[in-house]
């Protein structure tokens, strides 16, 4: 048994699990959601499993020591442990508030990124670590970053779905907020699911994809024609969900968690999530790169972005105490602050550069 | 925040400075503007920039939108005015808020737990009731299971009842200050770093010595000793061309005298007299075949060895035979492919080899000698030259850093993760007990308070209450 067969089990696990989660919603029956329940924590457990198997195998091939040979290394890796983390703070979720519902809410960002892993066609060989990163502070940084990563996820699925039961208006503002953003993110999985089943066969290293390929079998296609229908079709798909947005409303309505919960569990993963990645993503950062580069601040564009995200949660914290800001314009702030956590993990590896040599395997 | 009496204008600077909204201004315009500039490469060359804006505003607009970023200092803000100011004005929002705030939250701090009125209590946010049955004794009951949840508890005589209560935590409410100290320490810290310290490099060739280092665009300056490279070397993982290490041994002298021998790798800084080395890149120096000297170990047939030290073109001796090698050629990076020819891979050293002719009595010979492939050091006749190192024509590439304010931007870090841990897990939580006896059996009204973390705290309460009620039961407690 390897580490990469128990990855393929937990995927398969997490997939039918969302799909179970979504059918509990639709037809409330208390055995589906059982099985949902099941089947996640048998994902979970593979998962763990093909992470210490992971954690073993590399520690054979990297003679370096046992600590060093974390499974934390690249993009793969650690998109696997954000997986891992975000399962089991809902499962922990799920036993503390005794609701189901939610999983239908997480199982798919799970299944997205295990989709992304795939779809990217990342690399998912072991390597041998590279000089920088031989450092006893990229564990602790690397796996405290991730499992705050994995707490803002849950803020942004609860934060959404407060907005989603909170808005009835079409006109408010909040309401096309959260159609704006929800139409962005299928958008954007569209047109690079797009890209993927185009390119698949043209593309020969990893990430090359999503480096040069982004986007051009839509939007930046060679063709005119293309471009514009692709943008006719996202207006439309915009349209759509900001015109049906009712529908999610009744369903997410129908939950058995209240607005008070949803809002109630955003602002605890953060201020779980807060602390953590101000340790672990800012602090520890700081001093790894001390060590490594001699300063511990440079201004490089993932330092300045895990800044970025930092003060988009200040700000959240610091919105809650201002008047006329509780609720709805707070739940606003939080999804915008995952969307940072995003483009500071994905976005900067794959758009911009930096000195950081992650995910540039 | 006083309101009614007439501002002065002082005021009103005040209270804009003491806002928590001006905060979120400020968080969102620092977040907004470093967006940009983690977009446009900061301190690069214009032509780089102006690439960059060809793909957000086509070809025609982008030397005007590149001289517009520029007038803006966009292509250095962090070092911009007004980045500057908006970080000044950060520190005076924040300090000035916690002067507003720090008497009120003070006094909550430092005031002790008084009795409070049934009718007070009444209104708290977490109450329970329940009677227990015997006369006295209950007030003594409700202290020793306030001692068993770690609380040191107070009693009080009211006008008819008895009242315990207790409070835990009340310094946790300056965890928010401590936090928001922590960010000014840090700040302070860097301030000095910039002020009193530098960020320099050095390119220093094997076997040199340097008593400065150079900062971006060429400046000395003196490091006040001098430091040596001896040696440096890449190690990979096994024979692929995937690097495991970069070493650079390091010696510092003073007047002459060696003080402080170390080899340093990525991780693993030298600190010398508050100047730190970096070990951050490598290269080879011009025309490396003549400068180097081949550092090999001959072996003979039957066992002696001898390390020689060689140029190219040198002739060396085999110990104990008579085959002599002279070294023809060097090349820093040459392979094998598949077929056994060898190939180079640049300047870079990735795999330096020698070509030796040996000529003996009998017999002539020659080949290349790899310094990362041993099994080219066997000789046909079975004596063996190990090609140890090829020394003097590569530079270690090292940062240079003295930054008198890294502790005190460290110490910053450690008030800030301290300080947020009490804002987030910690809290400020007292209860009152109150007892009124009413036909022999005491009513009890336990109420509390936790100025955050209420949930949990109400487990706690909980816990108490069937301590309590189980005491009643006539439990051994
Ligand atoms: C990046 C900088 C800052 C960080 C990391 C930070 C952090 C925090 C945190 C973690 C809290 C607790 C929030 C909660 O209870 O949910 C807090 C509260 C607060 N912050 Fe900040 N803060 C920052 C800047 C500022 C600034 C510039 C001001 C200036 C007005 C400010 C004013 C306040 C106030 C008034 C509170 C509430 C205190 C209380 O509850 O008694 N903060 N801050």
């Amino acid at each position: 048994m390897n580490s990469s067969v128990l990855f393929g089990l937990s995927t398969v696990a997490y997939v039918f699990a969302m799909i179970l989660y979504i059918a509990y919603l639709a037809f409330r029956r208390n055995q589906v959601g059982v099985i949902a329940t099941t089947l996640t924590m048998a994902g979970f457990v593979a998962q763990t499993f093909a992470i210490l198997l992971r954690w073993k195998e590399f520690y054979e091939i990297g003679q370096m020591g046992i600590l060093r040979a974390i499974p934390l290394t690249n993009l793969y890796e650690s998109l696997i442990f954000f997986v891992w983390c975000l399962i089991l703070a809902y499962l922990i979720i799920e036993f503390r508030y005794r609701t189901r519902s939610f999983g239908a809410f997480v199982t798919p960002i799970a299944s997205l990124v295990l989709a992304f892993i795939d779809i990217s066609g990342m690399s998912t060989n072991i390597q041998p670590l590279v000089p920088a990163l031989q450092s006893n502070w990229l564990l602790v940084h690397v796996m405290m970053s991730f499992i705050s990563y994995a707490l803002f996820a849950i803020s942004f699925s609860t934060g959404l779905m407060y907005l989603i039961v909170k808005t009835e208006k079409r006109n408010d503002p909040s309401y096309i907020f959260w159609t704006v953003t929800m139409g962005i993110f299928v958008i954007v999985l569209a047109a690079m699911g797009l890209d993927y089943l185009t390119f698949k066969f043209a593309v020969k290293s990893q990430e090359e994809l999503i480096r040069s390929y982004l986007f051009r079998a839509s939007f930046r296609s060679g063709s005119g024609f293309v471009s514009v229908l692709s943008l006719a079709v996202a207006a439309g798909l915009l349209y759509g969900i900001w015109r049906y947005g009712g529908v999610l409303r009744k369903i997410v309505g129908s939950f058995d968690l209240s607005a008070e919960t949803l809002d109630d569990i955003t602002y605890k993963s953060i201020a779980m999530g807060f602390p953590i990645f101000t340790l672990g993503g800012l602090i520890f950062g700081a001093i790894w790169a001390d060590q490594a580069w001699g300063k511990y601040w440079s201004w490089d564009p993932k330092e300045t972005w895990s800044l970025i995200t930092w003060f988009f949660y200040a700000f959240y914290l610091h919105s809650r105490l201002m008047r006329g800001w509780k609720g709805k314009k707070v739940a606003m702030v939080a999804v915008l602050g995952f969307v940072a956590v995003i483009f500071t993990y994905l976005g900067v590896n794959l758009l911009l550069s930096g000195l950081h040599s992650y995910g540039s395997q | 925040m006083e309101t009614g009496k007439q501002k002065t204008f002082v005021d009103k600077i005040w209270d804009v400075f003491a806002s928590v909204k001006l905060a979120a201004v400020i968080f969102a315009v620092i977040a907004l503007t470093s967006m940009v500039g983690t977009v446009l490469e900061q301190n690069a060359e214009p032509a780089k920039n102006i690439r960059i804006l060809v793909k957000f505003v086509g070809e025609a607009a982008a030397p005007a939108a590149y001289e517009f970023f520029s007038r803006l200092g966009f292509l250095d803000m962090y070092h911009s005015w007004w980045f500057l100011t908006l970080l000044f004005l950060f520190c005076a929002n924040l300090i000035i808020c916690s002067i507003d705030r720090l008497p009120r939250i003070w006094k909550l701090v430092t005031a002790p737990i008084h009795a409070l009125t049934p009718d007070h209590l009444e209104k708290m946010s977490i109450k329970r009731t329940l009677t227990m049955k015997g006369k006295g004794g209950a007030a003594d009951q409700v202290s020793a299971s306030l001692k068993a949840i770690g609380f040191k508890p107070v009693q009080a005589e009211m006008d008819k009842d008895r009242q315990v209560y207790a409070e835990k935590g009340n310094y946790t409410r300056l965890g928010v200050y401590m936090t928001h100290l922590s960010i000014l320490v840090i700040i302070a810290g860097a301030i000095i770093g910039v002020f009193f310290g530098f960020n320099a490099f050095l390119n220093l060739p094997e076997g040199q010595t340097s008593s400065v280092a150079y900062k971006e665009g060429g400046k000395e300056i003196p490091l006040g000793f001098d430091i040596r490279c001896d040696n440096f070397d890449v190690e990979y993982y096994g024979e692929s061309d995937m690097p495991k290490a970069y070493k650079s041994w390091l010696t510092v002298l003073q007047g002459g005298k060696v003080v402080m021998q170390k080899s340093i790798v990525v991780n693993d800084p030298l600190t010398f007299e508050g100047i730190t080395f970096y070990q951050s890149s490598f290269g080879t120096v011009p025309d490396s075949a003549a400068h180097g000297v081949a550092i090999l170990r001959a072996v003979s047939k039957d066992g002696k060895s001898e390390e020689i030290q060689a140029r190219v073109g040198d002739t060396f001796t085999i110990p104990g035979t008579g085959i002599q090698g002279r070294i023809v050629n060097f090349s820093p990076a040459l392979s094998v492919d598949q077929n056994g020819r060898p190939f180079t891979y640049e300047e870079n050293m990735t795999n330096p080899a020698l070509y030796i002719e040996f000529t003996g009595p009998s017999q002539r010979f020659s080949g290349w000698v790899f310094k990362r492939l041993p099994r080219t050091w066997q000789l046909p006749d079975g004596n063996r030259v190990e090609f140890l190192n090829f020394w003097g024509v590569r530079y270690t590439g090292m940062q240079v850093r003295k930054d008198p304010g890294v502790w005190i931007v460290y110490l910053g870090c450690l008030t800030m993760a301290i300080g947020l841990y009490i804002t987030f897990f910690m809290s400020h939580r007292r209860i009152w007990v109150n007892i009124s006896e009413e036909k022999g059996q005491s009513k009890v009204l336990i109420a509390a308070s936790a100025h955050r973390n209420r949930a949990a705290f109400e487990r706690t309460i909980e816990k108490l209450a069937g301590m309590l009620a189980a005491g009643n039961k006539g439990g051994t407690k």
